[in-house]
């Protein structure tokens, strides 16, 4: 309505609403009952009725309208014979606002009746599963402790005059929130909105930097080796991984430095190493984890080792990574089905298993056993007993 | 129990390219004889053709691998499910187990590896893989433990014996069953009972461990 006003004037349409709240303050509210009379009775603009031509034919609207016309009338009675005079000069602008109100609200076009509704959604927590019984209830206790309070400040004859300026404060406050509602409603929807989506966005394009950074990578290198299917078998292998780790661990590609911190992290390390550098696969299997300590830094170190020695000579495609944390110790296996070896036949200077391996596993008080006979593959198992007081994250 | 020496298998898998790998794949050695890419059409299919074995991937758009097994296993019990994944999730792949699925492994499976497992799920067997026997090794763990505040607990079905864990350390190592035999001093038959037991415990145990082992994975 205030939009057709200031179209028709040429004024800004806050300009338009602020002037008509100010001087319907000056005038006792006349104005106000004005420009309800015209929200009914002029044409939205862009049509071509009024909402008054629709009204007329609403016998229930006009019913609701004047039944709260009457239902005011008989509050504003009742306050007077409390002795609260000050609704004596807004009494029949009220009453007429609000019979007009309603007959708007029932038959506005729904443009219209969304803003109506809009300014009555926080009013009456009119949301889906609050359910009508306590939105009456919360409504009515309103009523009663307005009432109550109303009749507590009206019954207090002598600043009955003080009481004054807060009637008209009262009035301000809800003339600016009838008015700007709609529009800060609007607002802080669009902002709401608007981050929503910034969120979305930045989320798509954080998802499309690291598909770029690996897996359309990797498909640009797979495809530039489509010649050399080893290396197209170990690129898609470490992609896989890589891949997996990021949707299932939630483990962002390209970061391994959060995985040392666990046993089985260092496995899984070793496992992706080896397989870079070697063209065999490594398949690694951990049951239970815990934290990292010296001891298991040089079980870890042995491992990679054995693991390193199968991988540059068995011959073998396949090495398989086993790992059990148990309570009191903790236990890894490497093996291979390759060509084998006799491990009594190996030269003592061989520093790959005697120094690497066995020393090393000496030292921190576990034990490195090889199995092994040409032709039948090789196992290499490492246990180191755990240190008592630390305890499994997961038994 | 024999096998059947060409299984008739369905391939159950929303990616028609690895559908068509794997059949390609597994060539003569296996009949084919359907193939379905989601939840409800994998049901009526594998109803109809009543196949020896099904190839099930853990991952369908429509819903888990488990909701195929879950609908199909009272009405023909005959028909076996091998769960097939890419997917590393272990409460996924215990939860289709669970389910009554015969045994999982991995797509990256040879040819030759994933005809034997068919082969083997079809004669009735249960066919672990090192890393399904590291799930399972990793869900029973700790758990007598447990048994002390659970008057429920039941130790036949709770709880692996010492040979069990040891047939699974060993799959977990990367062992043939024939390889654990010799290891064991025991017979394949024996090592495949063994598997089977384990089998059957992972899918009647009802302890609540289970299922909260696999919720406790995604935390650590």
């Amino acid at each position: 309505m205030a939009a057709g006003l200031a179209y028709r004037t040429g004024f800004e349409v806050t300009f338009v609403r602020l002037a008509i709240v100010v001087t319907s303050l000056f005038t006792g509210g006349v104005v106000a009952v004005a420009y309800v009379v015209a929200w009914l009775l002029m044409p939205a603009m862009a049509t071509d009725t009024s909402i008054w031509n629709q009204a007329r034919t609403d016998r229930r609207g006009i019913a609701l309208a004047a039944g709260l016309a009457s239902l005011i009338y008989v509050l504003v009675l009742a306050a007077k014979a409390f002795g609260a005079g000050i609704f004596g000069t807004v009494e029949w602008p009220l009453i007429l606002c609000a019979a007009g109100l309603a007959l708007i609200w029932r038959n506005a076009p729904p443009s219209e009746q969304a803003t109506v509704r809009q300014l009555a959604v926080p009013l009456l927590g009119l949301r889906a599963g609050s359910s009508r019984f306590w939105i009456w209830l919360r409504v009515s206790v309103a009523v009663v402790l307005l009432l109550g309070g109303a009749d507590i400040l009206a019954s207090g004859h002598e600043s009955l005059k003080m009481l004054r300026p807060l009637g008209g404060a009262v009035l301000v406050l809800a003339a600016i929130s009838l008015l700007l509602g709609p529009w800060w409603l609007g607002i802080a929807r669009d902002l709401v909105e608007e981050r929503r989506a910034r969120i979305r966005a930045e989320e798509r394009a954080d998802m499309a930097a690291r598909v770029h950074d690996s897996v359309l990578q990797t498909l640009a290198m797979i495809q530039r080796r489509a010649d050399q299917p080893q290396q197209v078998v170990q690129l898609a292998r470490a992609q896989e991984r890589e891949l997996r780790s990021w949707l299932f661990d939630g483990r962002a590609p390209g970061s391994l430095d959060g995985e040392d911190m666990t046993f089985a992290g260092g496995v899984r390390r070793i496992q992706q190493e080896v397989e870079a550098q070697h063209e065999v696969a490594v398949e690694a299997v951990t049951v239970g984890d815990c934290d990292l300590n010296d001891e298991l830094g040089a079980l870890l170190a042995a491992a990679r080792e054995a693991t390193v020695n199968a991988a540059k000579w068995s011959g073998a495609d396949v090495v398989s990574l086993f790992a059990e944390v148990e309570p009191e110790a903790v236990s890894l296996y490497v093996r291979d089905r390759g060509r084998g070896f006799d491990p009594s036949a190996v030269p003592g200077d061989r520093k790959g298993l005697a120094e690497s391996i066995h020393a090393r596993m000496a030292r921190r008080g576990g034990s490195a056993t090889v199995r092994s006979a040409p032709g039948e593959g090789t196992e290499v198992s490492l246990t180191m007993p755990r240190s008592g007081e630390r305890q499994p994250s997961r038994a | 129990m024999t096998a059947p020496s060409r299984p008739r298998v369905v391939i159950v898998d929303d990616h028609g390219l690895f559908r068509s790998g794997v059949r390609s794949e597994l060539g003569g050695q296996v009949e084919v004889v359907g193939e379905a890419d989601d939840v409800q059409p994998a049901i009526s299919m594998i109803a109809e053709r009543l196949p020896d074995v099904v190839l099930l991937d853990v991952h369908l758009p429509g819903g888990g691998g488990q909701m195929v097994v879950t609908a199909l296993r009272a009405a023909v019990p005959e028909v076996r499910f091998l769960a097939l994944s890419a997917s590393d999730a272990p409460e996924d792949v215990i939860a289709v187990v669970r389910a009554g699925a015969r045994g999982y492994v991995t797509k990256t499976i040879s040819g030759t590896d994933l005809v034997d497992a068919i082969r083997r799920v079809a004669a009735g067997d249960a066919v672990f893989s090192p890393r399904l026997a590291g799930f399972v090794l990793d869900a029973f763990a700790g758990m007598p433990e447990a048994s002390q505040d659970r008057p429920l607990f039941d130790p036949e079905l709770d709880q692996l014996t010492t040979r069990e864990r040891e047939v699974l350390r060993l799959i977990a190592r990367g062992y043939t069953y024939k390889e654990i035999a010799r290891e064991l001093t025991i017979s394949i038959r024996t090592v495949e009972t063994h598997v089977s037991s384990v089998l059957r415990k992972l899918q009647l145990s009802t302890r609540h461990q289970l299922t909260r082992w696999a919720a406790e994975r995604r935390l650590t």
